[in-house]
């Protein structure tokens, strides 16, 4: 195993500049926003050097490590803070810091305004050095960390504007929606600490065979808890709708391309749990389909532009964790399509945050129409991601989908033919809500009922936003030629080499059902938003749309499932406590006062009934004396 | 006449004493009812001497006025203190300890 000194660079130098910005105060807002930018440069820098280092070297000496410092030190067992740097992490690596430096830039222009804005890029690069721990780290332990630091990160940025109540209430959500994950983790490293006495990836993996089935299913299932909070797939989504109440840039780095997908980070990181546990794999699958579908029926109801994106990162990392649950072979796909969806969301997520600086900050599509003319380049940059993420060959998302659709397909029996319904249903559903959002943003009637027309962002945010849609045009292809991406990952995800169960259906046949999908998707969506839109949404809409556009009630379901029992057993916990325990309490000190108040009474302050009572007392002796003695 | 008379009379006083104590509110009036008793249980002592044939309950007697006799000079400063102050001599006045 190589070892190298960066790799704590990697995440040293964003958390030292954070924690710099937000230590040196109103000093550094002149240049605050230009180091944190530098910063993540040269952590994207640094992460580029190490892939062609690796790149130099055979496979098998790929991965580099790290020892950090021994963090946990109790007699045999011992925990070092280590770096694993693989050839999976290092996707994620360059994923987050190239993205996340492009963001870095778009947010000098976006955030120009903003008071706050030193805050924010220290919040950004603590971002960034909390998510290269957390894919970096080479146990859970250290995953941990990280994941709670993304967290943190997450709640701060989604809170930004705390001055709004909303806002500051969808950042609570988010954060409390994510503990329930988190709990979720911290059982599954108990279980893996338990079975296994090793917390590290590679030691659990070496001793994988060797558990029981039902220790590795519990060990999944928590996992997928984790991931299922963090990645926000039913039935923990509700809060990433909320989420985008962050500034757009937070929306397209962490609620689009990396945070959200750390889910299926770890999913992929743990295969050799999930291969060991079918049932897990099983739940995985399903919750995968559940939340493809789900996040395309909300998408397609939304009138708010990054809320209906919201609804589609959600519906598109159904598609990742559905793939990882395919097993060996379906790991490489969702990280293809972690990657290029990563491009192609952030740059349309950046393109809706360039409308709406061009229309003072309007989110309501009903309010838009028309704009393409007046933002030619945006317009474009956001249709090139528009066609990458419905999947229209040669665009990135083509190659990514077709080929979990293709894996789906081919996971074998009537599940296979399921699986592959559902997706290519997901993919009509993708094409058709898509559609919608570019039809009701660039085309149409102009519904923003002022004078003022749109005008086109500065070049500070349309340069990152190109870099991106070059990413979401060309990476699919890149990653996908020669298999690519597959055979990089196969050491870490594929070891035994496994293939399809069965051909069930020939590649090019699924190719072009993925596009006969999408096809139809993008007609019904121009067949439908063709005409003059309204401003207002209409009222009279079938069952689904109400309920999409309540987000299939899951606030609802939450609220009378989980909130208001949760406050009548606080309620009851609370009358409980103040009925018996106190009363108790307040019964003894009662009886201490009653008696006093009582006995007060013969403390008259006469003189002549104390003499009373001492005639009287004297008297109760004698009679006792003389009645013992006889 | 036989000598539980004397012990008779002395109940009898002492009785007295105590019921002027605690029905009486002048307070020179209880005081000469504490006196009262006090020679009450005086008479009681001369009286069990007189029984037993020595000088014990003689003695007993004599420290008794000696304590009656200080008891006297210092209650009755404090009853004339009170008057002084309070221009009132009934022990219900004297009261205020009670708050």
């Amino acid at each position: 195993m190589t070892t190298s000194s960066n790799l704590v660079w990697l995440i040293a130098l964003p958390l030292i500049c954070s924690a710099l910005l937000l230590l040196a105060g109103k000093r550094a807002n002149a240049w605050g926003h230009l180091v944190a930018t530098a910063v993540s440069a040269s952590a994207f820098a640094i992460g580029v050097v190490e892939l062609f280092a690796m790149l130099g070297r055979d496979v098998q000496d790929r991965p580099v490590t790290q020892k950090v410092f021994t963090w946990i030190s109790v007699g045999d067992f011992k925990v070092d803070a280590s770096l694993l740097l693989d050839q999976l992490s290092i996707c994620f690596v360059l994923l987050i810091t190239g993205v996340g430096t492009l963001i870095h830039i778009y947010s000098i222009a976006y955030m120009s305004h903003d008071r706050d804005r030193r805050r924010f890029f220290a919040y950004l690069n603590l971002f960034i050095a909390a998510m290269l721990l957390l894919v970096l780290g080479d146990s859970y332990l250290n995953l941990y960390v990280g994941w709670e630091g993304v967290g943190l990160a997450s709640y701060l940025l989604i809170g930004f504007w705390n001055e709004k109540p909303a806002y500051a209430t969808a950042a609570k959500k988010a954060f409390i929606a994510n503990r329930v994950g988190d709990v979720g983790l911290s059982l599954a490293i108990m279980i893996a600490f338990a079975t296994f006495g090793d917390v590290t990836f590679k030691g659990i993996q070496a001793q994988a065979d060797q558990a029981s089935s039902s220790a590795m299913t519990a060990i999944g299932l928590m996992l997928l808890l984790a991931a299922v909070g963090k990645s926000a797939q039913f039935p923990l989504q509700a809060w990433l709708g909320d989420a985008m109440a962050g500034p757009t840039p937070v929306s397209a780095l962490i609620h689009a391309a990396t945070m959200v997908t750390a889910g299926v980070y770890l999913i992929t990181r743990s295969n050799f749990i999930f291969d060991a546990a079918p049932t897990a794999q099983l739940v995985v699958i399903i919750i995968g389909v559940i939340t493809l579908l789900f996040g395309a029926v909300i998408g397609m109801a939304k009138d708010d532009i990054k809320k209906a994106l919201a609804a589609s990162t959600m519906s598109q990392i159904g598609y990742m964790i559905l793939a990882t649950g395919l097993g060996p072979i379906g790991y490489a796909f969702a990280i293809m399509h972690l990657l290029t969806h990563g491009f192609f969301k952030a740059s349309m997520f950046l393109g809706a945050g360039s409308v709406m600086h061009g229309m003072k900050d309007e989110v309501n599509m009903r309010k838009y129409g028309g704009i393409g003319k007046f933002m030619p380049f945006t317009f474009i940059t956001f249709g090139l991601g528009y066609l990458a993420i419905i999947g229209v060959p040669p665009f990135s998302g083509f190659y990514s989908k077709d080929k979990i659709i293709e894996t789906a397909f081919n996971a074998g029996g009537l599940k296979g033919v399921l699986l592959g319904v559902a997706t290519l249903f997901g993919a009509t559903l993708t094409a058709f809500y898509m559609t919608r959002v570019v039809i009701m943003t660039f085309f149409g009637n102009e519904r923003w009922g002022h004078k003022d027309e749109p005008h086109e962002s500065p070049a500070l945010m349309l340069i990152p936003i190109s870099l991106l849609s070059i990413g979401s045009v060309a990476s699919g292809f890149l990653l996908y030629r020669n298999h690519a991406l597959e055979y990089w990952l196969k050491p870490i995800v594929n070891p035994a080499g496994e293939q399809h169960l069965e051909e069930l259906v020939q590649p090019i046949v699924v190719s072009a059902l993925a596009v006969t999908a999408v096809i139809i998707g993008v007609s019904i969506a121009i067949k439908k938003y063709r005409g003059e839109i309204s401003s207002e949404a209409p009222v009279k809409v079938n069952l689904l749309t109400k309920a999409a556009r309540r987000d299939l009630y899951q606030d609802d379901f939450n609220e009378s499932v989980f909130m208001r029992p949760g406050q009548s057993v606080v309620k009851s916990l609370l009358n409980f406590d103040y009925k018996v325990l106190d009363g108790l309490v307040r019964l003894v000190g009662g009886i201490s006062i009653g008696a006093g108040q009582s006995l007060r009474k013969f403390q008259n302050g006469y003189v002549r009934s104390y003499a009373l009572m001492m005639v009287v007392g004297v008297l109760a002796l004698l009679i006792t004396v003389w009645l013992m003695s006889s | 006449m036989s000598i539980a008379n004397y012990l008779y009379l002395s109940a009898i006083l002492f009785t007295i004493g105590a019921v002027g104590v605690v029905v009486r509110r002048n307070a020179i009036v209880v005081f000469m009812c504490i006196e009262l008793m006090l020679n009450a249980a005086n008479l009681a002592f001369v009286t069990f001497a007189r029984i037993n044939g020595n000088l014990d309950g003689q003695v007993v007697a004599f420290f008794t006025m000696v304590v009656a006799a200080c008891e006297v000079v210092v209650g009755l400063a404090i009853i004339v203190t009170i008057y002084r102050s309070r221009r009132s001599a009934s022990v219900d006045d004297a009261s205020l300890l009670k708050r």
